[in-house]
This record gives structure tokens, C-alpha cells and sequence, in this order.
């Protein structure tokens, strides 16, 4: 990329533009003083160094080169690089300590109401917020590292931020130690594709009023909450990796109010609860892992018509657990490690139906600090007794064709 | 001491019903262990061996060998050693030989299948029981001569422990469900000794669900290294304490 | 060299000894009889420290037995019905007390090679009738030369052979001035071996007299008969 790049920067410089070059041992030793003297076009090319120039705005349409990692400090006082016109390219910056206030979001980068920005292959270390596009469309966010070390939800900020945004590819990035990794509030017809997540200290990726979107083989682990995805409806899941979002309240990913989705192919793994799903509807739940999690998932009362097919549940505490006796989902062909029925028929689908919903998991549900007494002996007879004669736990949870081998995923 | 401990181990390790115990074990985990490809259904197993059958025939087979072996325990009194050592010399050649017992039994697969902390975790666990029902056997057979009568008090406590304690925590968080009483909770179980190996296990073997909810009082209690050396410090005192007072009422008993 | 001074024993409510005083000197060979039930074999067990009485003492060569242990090093003794780990042979129990004793003296074994038990060496101890267990028991009460013999029936279970053989091995520790404790209620094994009787009823002890003494205040050949007439007069009174 970075080749084709270059490239293409030497045919465009060969014909019309200009490459202004600064750097401490070049003629132009200013950052702002070349954006002055720059034209639309032109190639702005920063040598090594270290450059402490307070607020940096990219007010006219250049390329902006970084060449071996110039650093750009903000001295914890200012935003570092403002990007206030369309079709920039920021590539291969280092930038560090951007101020902090609350009302004004200082940021590594941000791009302000603008089209077609390209902000690839650069360091942000110790901002507040690392990245930022504020109502911006087309803009592309590639192979960037971002990196924070706060511990208190106030005094950070996202790793990539993005607000009233359309049509943006987040590609490629690893964020850490921010508030949130990823952080989507009514932006549309995006994609997040390949980033890794992890020790965020809320959420991994934060997903508001966002319809159709897609997030695709990403990473998310350890972070404070896991990932949430809330009021937004056609949103496509695939190929993620939840892990090891541990706590009081964290989930391997947590929905609310979602509808027409798809959870597909995605790992939760060693999460307090692989998916918590609080008023969704007409979900798709299809050829997900499950595996040493607390809870498998928690379907809550309040959704309904979800699709739960074709999924493996391996070596978690609880399966599935529920707050209510309503049951408007539906269970199919899923591999429960904790099936122990036969299959008579050898057509690889157990003869008798699984109840997934063990009786633990609703007493637990009503009375959390019987997990106390979690398998006990005593506990294990109940549950045993409750799987051969349901009384408490309800009768219609329940998958009707569960398989007898784990599937291929 | 090490004679006399020495003459009882060789003694324990001839016996028939240690040689089952240590087979049936054996084949009950490398079984469960081999049954799938991952190691969670062999876990619960011996979870289940280390809450069930380690106390009960820990607890059984040391009460009928201390009462089948009165004469040998009288042969040894009229020889010149003092009291302590032969109830100690007892102690410790059969814990000795119920740990060896576990270890080659459930161990060894433990230790084959799943070498990280769930598997060391119950390895230690396990002794720690046997050792606890061990002394609890001591105890119950010292309490009465009647050899009936002592068994009938092993196999009792036996049943308090895996079973009735466990429903009465039970009817205690449902009748005081609107209380606050997660960490008075946590203070009743260290009142039995399977609880305390169960709660120990379980902060390993289903660490994702213990972090959740209330879970994270009991990590919080237990799962801290302070936690953890609390709860080890109380089952050792679950076998120091009814050996003690064993040792106590031997040292003064008339045979 | 063993002096028992007010002992008592309760079991319970029960009094099984109460206020014994008795004591016995180096080189006498005494008999401890009385009917069943008496307290003989708690007297024994309280002398070996088996018994922990609920008042009084018992000296040992001057020096109170109560949490003492080393001293039972100069005691053989031998029970009544001596029980062994079921699955130990012959000898390897023997080795096992020699190896518990961990002692230099010579061996005494005498009763080893008179009751021919090497010949069965190899067998365990719950194969064994009464009586070869008996010679066991016998045997590991001498086999350390102890300064004291303890013999609760040692002739009980045992065939008139080994009976013998026995009387004669404690007829000749006797003679070497050894104190031996004898309990039995056959008086007439006890004719020619013992110096001393006391005789024990409901936990006292009735009479404690040498045989001579016995004799001459009877006017009787036989101790059994000397007994007799004693128990009848009293009875009388």
C-alpha cells in the first residue's frame, strides 16, 4: 500500500505538485510554517524529529508524510492535528499527549465535517482522544496503533471516535487503554474490519443508533465491559473474537434493543457472559463458538423471535440462563457439551430434546449468592432431578434437535 | 517414629480395599479424562471424586482401621513409646497412605490432562481433604469404643458435610434472600471443610462465572491471595483442630 | 521395685479398682488371682500405663509411671488374648517390636526355639490358632530380658506341651531374680513357680501373703485348697 502510495505521491509530484520537506536539518524547519506555504496538492514531507507546535490545522487539501515517525507533541495542552478540509492523507505521525478537557474532546487527529479522509499508519500514544471524525463521510481509518494509559473513565477518552458519520472503513487498527476502543454513535454504512481491542476500560467497541453497519474479524479482549451494540438495527457481526471480558458487569458482547441482525461465526470465549441480549429481536445467532464462559448467553424476557442455530456451547458454566418463564426464541441444531442423551438413529441429532436452561441458572438468576453452592452435590442432584421432571424452569427451552458432535467452526 | 509410621504404611498399602480404592479412582479419571478431547468432563469427575468419595472413604476406611487395629494400637502401648507418637505414627501413615492413594489414582491423570492451575489447584485440594477426613475419622472413633457405634459417627459426619450442610446454606439464602447476607454466607461455608475445597475449586475451574454478580464477593473473599491463604489456613486447621483433640482424649483413654 | 500406691480406677459410675496398695520386690514370683471381673487385668494394664488411673500412683523403681513411657522398656508383658495386625507374618511382627525396641541387649531366645515358631516364620498372624498366637505373645514378652514379666493366662490356650515349656522358662527367669506378675484364675498351674499371691475381689485386694504363710496359716498342701478354706471362713463370718 504504502508503495503504490509513494508511487503514486512521485507521478503526482513529477506533474503538478510540489514536495516541501521539513525537517530540523532542511531549510524548513516549521511544520505550520510549510502548511502556509503549501498549495492544494502538495506534499508536505516531515522529517525525524520532534516538533512541539501546539495546535496543527490542515486546512487545505495536501498529503501529509511522516517519514521515519516524526513525533507531534500536543504538551498536554493542545489538540495536536486538526484536519478542516477534505481529501487529506495523514500517513506515518507520531502523536502524542494531546490536551485534556471535558467540553472539548482534544484529540490526537480529528477531522472536523469533512469528506474522503485518509488517516493511515500513524502512532497516537497518551492522547485523550486518539482519533476523531466528526460528521465526516468516506473517511478511512487504516493500520493505526493507538495507545492510552488512563485509569479512570473521566479522564479518557475513545480510541477512534466517530460521530454522524457515514460510509467509514476502520481497518487494521489496535487500540488500547482508552475509555473505548471503538466508539460509533450514529454513523452509517460503515465497516470495521480486522482491529484488535483490548484493555479498553469500558468497552471494546461502544455502538450507538448505528444501522447498517458491519464489524468483521476483529478482536476484542479484556476489556472492561467487553462490547455493547445498542438501539441500532441491521447490523452484521461476523468472525469476531470476544474474549476474556471478565467483571461484575461484563459481557463477551451485550445487546440491547437490536433487531434484523446477524451473529455470525463469531468466538466468545472466557467472558462473564458470552452474549447478554436485553430487547432484541430477529436476531440471527448462527455458527458461533461459545467456550468457557459463565453464562453462554443470557436471553432476557424481553426478547423475542431471535434464531439461536448451528452454534457449538462448550465448557461453559451455565449455557444459557433467563430472567422469565417466556420463551419467544427459538433453539436449533446447536452442540451442547452437557447433552447426554442418544441417538438412536445415527443421524448425528440426539433422539430427545436438550433443555439448555439448567435449574441453577434460574436460581442463581433470582438469588445470585447461591452461586455459592454452584456444584455442590446437593446442587448436582436438584439439577438432575429438574432435567428429568422440569418444574421450575420452563418446559418450551428447549432445543429440539440437539446435535451429537460439536460442529466444524 | 519413622519405624513405627513406616510399619503402618507398609501395613495400609497391603490392604485390599486402599489397592480398590486406588483402581476405581483410576479408572473413573483416566476414563472421564479420555472420554472427550477437552479436559472439562474429566475435571468434573474428579471434582465430584474429591467432594464425594474422597471424604467418604477417607473418612471410613481410617475409622474401621483404627478400630480393627485396637490390639496392634494395645501391643504397641505395652512397648516403650510414648502415647503421642503411636497416635501420630497412626495419623500420618494413614493420611500418608490415602494421599498416595488420591495422587496415583486421580493425580496422575489430574496432572496428565490438565497441568495448570484447575488441575494443581485440585491436586492440593484433594490431599488436603483426605487428610481433613483422615482426622475427622480419628476423632469420630476415639469418641466411642463401640466400633459400630464409631462408624455409624463417621458416616453421619460424612453426610452432614457432602450433603446436609450444603441444604441448609440452601434454605438459609432462600429464607434470608432479601437480607444482605452474601458475606455472612461466606464466613458459614468456612464451617465445612468440602465447601471451603469446593469454593477454592471453583474460583479455578469457572472463573468466568465467578467474576459476575455476586461472584465477585466471593472472588473478592476467596480468590485473593489473602483469600487463599485464609481458606487453606482454615482446612488446615480442619485437620489440625479434630486431631488435636483426638490426640487430647487418646492420651487419656483407657484400653 | 513397682509400689502402688492408693489406686483407684472408676469407669464411669463403675469402681473397677479402689484403694490398692501393694508392693513388689525384685526376685518374686507373684499371683495375681480372684474371680472374673475383679480388676486383675486393669491393675496389669494400669501398671504397663494402658489404664490411666483416676486416683493414686504407681512407682517404678522409685519414680511415678504417670506420662512416663521408657520405663515399659523392663517390662515384658504378656495379654491375655494378644491380637496382631491380621496381615503381618510371624516374623515380621517380631522383627516390627524389635525394630520399635531398637535396643543392644542380647536376645532371649529361648521360647523362640522351644516353640519351634521359625518353622512358621512365613505365616500371617490371622492364619494362627489361639494357642500359636499365645506362644507369639509368650515369646516377645522374654525376648528382650526385661527386668519385669507381666503374664496376663499365659497358660490359657496353650497345650500341656507349651504349657510346660512356659512354666519352666518363667521358673528359671524367676531364678534370676526377676519380678514376674502372673494372673490366673487355674490355681493349680500355679503351684510350684509362685512366692506370692494376692488375691482380688470387687477391686480390693483381700489378702496379699507368701505362699509359706499361706500354707502354715491353712494348714494345707495345696494352694488351690489353702484359698479355698480362706474364702469359706471369711464367707462364714
Amino acid at each position: 500500500m504504502k508503495i503504490v502510495l509513494y508511487i503514486c505521491l512521485l507521478f503526482s509530484s513529477l506533474l503538478y505538485a510540489n514536495v516541501i520537506e521539513v525537517g530540523p536539518t532542511k531549510p524548513i524547519k516549521s511544520i505550520k510554517k510549510a502548511i502556509s506555504l503549501a498549495k492544494v496538492g502538495d506534499t508536505i514531507m516531515v522529517h525525524q524529529g520532534l516538533y512541539k507546535e501546539g495546535n496543527i490545522i490542515i486546512n487545505k487539501k495536501i498529503v501529509f508524510l511522516g517519514k521515519n515517525l516524526p513525533v507531534l507533541d500536543g504538551q498536554k495542552k493542545y489538540e495536536v492535528l486538526s484536519i478542516k478540509a477534505d481529501s487529506v492523507v495523514v500517513d506515518g505521525f507520531k502523536v502524542i499527549k494531546s490536551g485534556y478537557a471535558t467540553l472539548e474532546d482534544p484529540c490526537g487527529i480529528k477531522v472536523y465535517n469533512r469528506n474522503d479522509v485518509v488517516i493511515q499508519n500513524n502512532v497516537l500514544d497518551d492522547n485523550f482522544f486518539g482519533i476523531y471524525i466528526q460528521n465526516g463521510r468516506r473517511c478511512i481509518i487504516k493500520n493505526n496503533r493507538l495507545v492510552a494509559y488512563g485509569t479512570e473513565e473521566q479522564k479518557l477518552g475513545n480510541g477512534i471516535h466517530c460521530w454522524k458519520s457515514d460510509s467509514l472503513q476502520i481497518i487494521g487498527n489496535t487500540i488500547s487503554g482508552h475509555r473505548d476502543g471503538i466508539y460509533f454513535e450514529f454513523v452509517t454504512n460503515s465497516i470495521i474490519w480486522r482491529n484488535i481491542s483490548t484493555r479498553n476500560i469500558r468497552y471494546g467497541l461502544h455502538f450507538m443508533f448505528s444501522n447498517d453497519d458491519a464489524y468483521i474479524s476483529n478482536i476484542f479482549k479484556n476489556n472492561g465491559a467487553g462490547v455493547a451494540v445498542m438501539f441500532t438495527k441491521n447490523v452484521k457481526m461476523f468472525n469476531n473474537f470476544f474474549e476474556e471480558n471478565w467483571g461484575d458487569a461484563a459481557y463477551g458482547l451485550f445487546l440491547k434493543e437490536i433487531s434484523d441482525s446477524y451473529i455470525i461465526g463469531n468466538k466468545f470465549s472466557k467472558n462473564t457472559s458470552g452474549i447478554h441480549m436485553e430487547g432484541t429481536n430477529r436476531i440471527q445467532v448462527e455458527k458461533n463458538v461459545f467456550e468457557a464462559n459463565g453464562w453462554g448467553m443470557k436471553i432476557l424476557a424481553s426478547c423475542s423471535d431471535n434464531v439461536i442455530k448451528n452454534n457449538n456451547f462448550l465448557g461453559n458454566t451455565f449455557d444459557i440462563s433467563t430472567n422469565g418463564s417466556l420463551v419467544l426464541n427459538t433453539f436449533n441444531n446447536n452442540y451442547w457439551d452437557k447433552y447426554e442423551g442418544y441417538d438412536l438413529d445415527k443421524n448425528g441429532v440426539g433422539d430427545v430434546p436438550f433443555h439448555p436452561l439448567s435449574l441453577f441458572a434460574v436460581l442463581t438468576e433470582t438469588n445470585p449468592s447461591a452461586m455459592l453452592l454452584f456444584r455442590s452435590f446437593m446442587i448436582t442432584l436438584l439439577d438432575k432431578s429438574e432435567k428429568i421432571l422440569p418444574s421450575i424452569t420452563p418446559d418450551n427451552f428447549i432445543d429440539n434437535s440437539p446435535l451429537m458432535h460439536s460442529l466444524a467452526l | 517414629m519413622n519405624r513405627i509410621i513406616r510399619i503402618i504404611f507398609l501395613d495400609i498399602l497391603k490392604n485390599k480395599i486402599i489397592l480398590a480404592y486406588t483402581i476405581i479412582l483410576g479408572i473413573l479419571s483416566w476414563s472421564s479424562f479420555g472420554l472427550e478431547d477437552n479436559s472439562a468432563k474429566g475435571l468434573l469427575t474428579i471434582l465430584n471424586i474429591i467432594l464425594f468419595t474422597v471424604p467418604l472413604v477417607s473418612i471410613l476406611f481410617a475409622t474401621i482401621y483404627l478400630y480393627n487395629s485396637s490390639e496392634f494400637i494395645e501391643l504397641l502401648l505395652s512397648q516403650p513409646i510414648k502415647r503421642k507418637k503411636i497416635w501420630l505414627s497412626l495419623f500420618l501413615g494413614l493420611s500418608l497412605s490415602m494421599i498416595l492413594a488420591f495422587f496415583i489414582g486421580a493425580g496422575i491423570p489430574l496432572l496428565v490432562y490438565s497441568a495448570d492451575s484447575v488441575g494443581l489447584m485440585m491436586l492440593v485440594v484433594g490431599c488436603l481433604i483426605s487428610l481433613v477426613f483422615v482426622a475427622l475419622a480419628f476423632l469420630s472413633s476415639i469418641l466411642t469404643r463401640d466400633k459400630s457405634k464409631g462408624i455409624g459417627i463417621a458416616i453421619m459426619s460424612w453426610l452432614y458435610f457432602a450433603l446436609l450442610f450444603d441444604g441448609i446454606v440452601l434454605f438459609l439464602l432462600f429464607q434470608f434472600s432479601d437480607y444482605p447476607i452474601e458475606k455472612a454466607m461466606v464466613a458459614v461455608t468456612a464451617l465445612s471443610p468440602i465447601d471451603l475445597a469446593r469454593i477454592q475449586i471453583l474460583l479455578q475451574l469457572d472463573a468466568s462465572a465467578m467474576m459476575g454478580y455476586t461472584g465477585a464477593i466471593f472472588k473478592n473473599s476467596f480468590g485473593t491471595s489473602l483469600g487463599l491463604l485464609i481458606s487453606f489456613l482454615l482446612l488446615c486447621s480442619w485437620v489440625i483442630i479434630p486431631f488435636f483433640i483426638s490426640l487430647i482424649k487418646f492420651k487419656n483413654k483407657d484400653l | 521395685m513397682i509400689e502402688i500406691k492408693n489406686l483407684n480406677k472408676k469407669f464411669g459410675k463403675l469402681e473397677v479398682l479402689s484403694d490398692v496398695n501393694l508392693t513388689f520386690k525384685k526376685g518374686e514370683c507373684i499371683a495375681l488371682i480372684g474371680p472374673n471381673g475383679c480388676g486383675k487385668t486393669t491393675l496389669i494394664k494400669t501398671i504397663l500405663g494402658m489404664v490411666i488411673p483416676t486416683k493414686g500412683d504407681v512407682l517404678f523403681n522409685e519414680k511415678s509411671i504417670l506420662k512416663e513411657y521408657l520405663y515399659r522398656e523392663q517390662i515384658g508383658y504378656m495379654p491375655q488374648i494378644g491380637r496382631y495386625p491380621d496381615y503381618m507374618t510371624i516374623g515380621q511382627i517380631i522383627e516390627m517390636i524389635k525394630k520399635i525396641r531398637n535396643s543392644n541387649q542380647t536376645l532371649d531366645e529361648d521360647l523362640l526355639k522351644a516353640f519351634d515358631l521359625e518353622k512358621i516364620f512365613g505365616k500371617q498372624m490371622r492364619t494362627l490358632s489361639g494357642g500359636t498366637t499365645q506362644k507369639v505373645s509368650a515369646t516377645l514378652a522374654f525376648l528382650f530380658n526385661p527386668e519385669v514379666l507381666i503374664l496376663d493366662e499365659p497358660t490359657a490356650g496353650l497345650d500341656p506341651l507349651a504349657s510346660e515349656i512356659l512354666k519352666d522358662k518363667i521358673i528359671k527367669e524367676k531364678e534370676k531374680g526377676k519380678l514376674i506378675l502372673i494372673t490366673s484364675h487355674l490355681l493349680s498351674e500355679l503351684d510350684d513357680m509362685i512366692t506370692q499371691i494376692i488375691f482380688m475381689q470387687d477391686g480390693k485386694v483381700h489378702f496379699h501373703k507368701t505362699i509359706a504363710d499361706l500354707l502354715e496359716s491353712t494348714n494345707e498342701q495345696k494352694i488351690s485348697k489353702a484359698i479355698a478354706k480362706i474364702l469359706k471362713s471369711q464367707s462364714n463370718e
